[in-house]
């Protein structure tokens, strides 16, 4: 009985003429009957996506916040932490002792300087002076009490700089000094108090044992290497000549911001080509990665919350849609008895619940950015927001409003359109 | 011949239908009606039934299986008024559910302006619903919360109904029942008569081949009904095919034709 057509057109198997595809329900009419079947219940549609909006919104909150922080946190950034590496020869522990298998070159400040990202670089050492005594005056007194003497540290003449110590008075001791083995020191603050040494301009002497160095300078205070204050400093080379030094027990090197990661692997071959492994390099560590952590941990919490109350959100928007469809069975038999399709009812209230979803995650990430901002107001931040984050959230709105429409969007378009135009008034 | 004021506009909605004879289906919009005898075919070749039924019956599974209607022949031509009569529960529901494509017969074969319709697809079946078949509800089946305009207008979303043309044809047809002071009024407060001549409106504002109306009047009193059925005639006189199932005899009384229904089976009267 039915004539094989072909038409004019090219879908195959429609035998009945619809009409140009642009005057039957397209995305206009969609669009406009979704946005009637939604606005005709306003209250509802608040209630409906007050979910998606507190999912979007603490998802936002969660960005902006991470962002903001991290921002705050490269601001208050520790530049002496992030710019100081120490270099120590490795120890090795054989039974109860513990004892060092590298040594540090006498040349640590040459060997060091070369490499990129080091800026200066200053080494240091005690030095044992046995029974020796460390006095202004060389007066053997029996009768005075036996003193702890300020210990002696032998240091290169960069470590002023690598500690980023200050000159209270008089002057730091150079390569010259260091090279000739001059019999001068320089007193750290506390010391120097201890031995009666207030001003250099008249060249005083200290004696260590039985022999008198003069002190050149006073050392006021550093960033690092506190022990300094206490003690006596002798250039090195005074060290080796006068108290045969054996070794250097550590460099101070500070770097540039982020040169850590490749001072700390450059170092040890620069210092011990033959065995890198010998020398202990500390680098600052990755920018507060403590703090990083901590934050990381807080932002899963706020995201898991998010994650919640999308649920809970896109739970709500099926269900309304559920409850709607239910409510709508008449308007559904209705559209089909005039013509729609399973899938133009389908469609309908899919889109009805992409756009409600698509609502929750505007309103939720304008709400997000405001809570943002406020905070960052309150706390005297920068507010800091990804707009792609922003955007991708109110359309994850509108995604979770596809998933959550799919199912009474299926059960509407299954609903026979004979049981749902019998009965139910108008 | 078939009167077709009501079909302007539809581009040729039985092309290439070898069944059909009449040419006037691509009247041009706004026709002149015709003057309307009523007796179809005359000295012209008899035109296509808008309906025919071939020994359609319908059963609903069960213990035993129900016969809402057995082995049915009907044949509806153009301009004909219909209407079925018969007690609750003879069947008269099926048969309209039937007749509007809202349901597939057991066994025979139900065509619609030729066209067999029990192998086509549901895609196709809405796309007939929507071109060629207008329902009037005896609830009206009004969207509570769309304007009247809105409500008459959404007929024209499924038909194909050009959209430039669409506000033009809902004025059109809502001047037709008298309900053009009424546009922007909500329809839970209009009276009933007035929501059934908007649910007439949206019926006919696809100029259908059939207007098919399940107990018009059922939910109106009798003033009312009088002015629904006088709409009918006007529609009738106008040369629209209508078909009205109904339980009271006053309205079967105002069709030229009356087809009984008595526990599934059909007769005429």
């Amino acid at each position: 009985m039915l004539p094989a057509r072909a038409g004019r057109r090219a879908r195959p198997g429609v035998v009945v003429p619809r009409g140009a595809p642009l005057d039957r329900f397209g995305l206009r009419d969609l669009l406009a009957e979704a946005a009637h079947g939604i606005g005709s219940r306003p209250a509802r549609l608040l209630l409906t996506i007050v979910g998606t909006v507190l999912g979007i919104g603490s998802l936002v909150v969660t960005v902006g916040l991470a962002q903001t922080a991290a921002g705050q946190v490269a601001r208050q950034f520790d530049a002496v932490a992030a710019t100081q590496v120490v270099v120590e020869p490795a120890t090795a522990r054989s039974g109860d002792s513990q004892r060092t298998v590298g040594r540090i070159p006498w040349d640590v400040e040459d060997r060091l300087d070369r490499l990129a990202g080091v800026e200066q670089v200053g080494a240091v050492s005690t030095v044992d002076i046995g029974a020796a005594t460390v006095s202004a005056v060389p007066v053997n007194d029996p009768s005075a009490p036996a003193l702890t003497p300020p210990p002696v540290l032998a240091t290169t003449p960069g470590l002023l700089d690598a500690v980023r110590g200050t000159i209270a008075t008089g002057r730091s001791f150079d390569a010259g000094h260091d090279a000739r083995a001059d019999r001068v020191v320089v007193l750290g603050v506390r010391a120097a108090q201890r031995l009666g040494v207030f001003r250099v301009d008249r060249q005083p002497s200290i004696f260590i044992g039985e022999r008198p160095y003069t002190v050149i300078g006073i050392l006021g205070d550093v960033q690092r290497r506190s022990d300094l204050l206490d003690s006596v400093l002798l250039p090195v080379g005074t060290a080796r000549a006068d108290f045969a030094l054996a070794g250097l027990e550590q460099a101070q090197v500070t770097i540039a911001v982020g040169a850590g990661a490749v001072v700390g692997e450059q170092a040890p071959i620069a210092l011990d080509p033959a065995t890198p492994e010998a020398v202990d390099v500390q680098v600052p560590p990755p920018p507060s990665a403590v703090r990083r952590d901590v934050q990381a941990d807080i932002n899963a919490i706020f995201l898991a919350l998010g994650a919640v109350a999308l649920l809970v959100g896109g739970l709500g928007i099926a269900n309304v849609t559920l409850l709607s469809v239910r409510e709508r069975v008449g308007e559904i038999g209705l559209r089909r008895a005039l013509g729609a399709t399973t899938r133009d009812v389908a469609q309908q209230f899919l889109v009805e619940s992409v756009v409600i979803g698509l609502l929750g995650g505007l309103v939720g990430a304008a709400i997000g950015v405001l809570v943002v901002v406020a905070v960052s107001l309150a706390k005297e931040w920068t507010p800091i927001l990804d707009e792609a984050a922003v955007v991708g959230s109110a359309l994850l709105g509108g995604v979770i409003g596809l998933a959550a429409g799919t199912y009474p969007a299926v059960k509407a378009a299954r609903i026979e359109p004979i049981a749902a135009l019998r009965g139910t008034a108008t | 011949m078939r009167r077709s004021d009501v079909d302007p506009g539809r581009a040729d909605p039985h092309r290439a239908d070898p069944h059909r004879a009449d040419p006037d289906g691509a009247a041009p919009p706004g026709a002149d009606p015709h003057p309307a005898p009523d007796a179809p075919g005359g000295a012209c070749a008899p035109p296509v039934p808008v309906i025919e039924l071939r020994g359609v019956a319908r059963s609903f599974p069960g213990d035993p299986p129900v016969q809402a209607l057995r082995h049915a022949d009907l044949v509806v031509r153009p301009g004909e008024y219909v209407s079925v009569v018969g007690p609750s529960g003879s069947g008269k529901s099926t048969l309209l559910h039937l007749l509007g494509l809202l349901d597939r017969p057991t066994s025979g074969e139900y065509l619609l302006d030729g066209l067999a319709t029990r192998e086509l697809t549901e895609r196709d079946r809405s796309a007939l619903r929507g071109g060629r078949i207008g329902f009037v509800f005896q609830s009206f089946h009004l969207l509570p919360h769309r304007t009247v305009l809105d409500n008459v207008l959404l007929a024209t979303l499924y038909s194909g109904v050009p959209r430039t043309e669409r506000r033009d044809r809902a004025h059109a047809a809502l001047e037709r029942v008298g309900m053009s002071h009424r546009l922007d009024f909500l329809p839970p407060v209009l009276s009933g008569g007035e929501r059934q001549r908007v649910a007439v409106a949206r019926a006919v504002i696809a100029s259908p081949h059939v207007l098919l109306a399940d107990e018009p009047t059922g939910n109106l009193d009798s003033v009312t009904s009088g002015g629904v059925l006088d709409l009918f005639d006007e529609l009738h006189a106008q040369g629209l095919t209508l078909v009205v199932i109904t339980h009271d005899a006053t309205v079967s009384a105002r069709a030229p034709r009356c087809v009984r229904i008595t526990d599934g089976v059909l007769q005429e009267v």
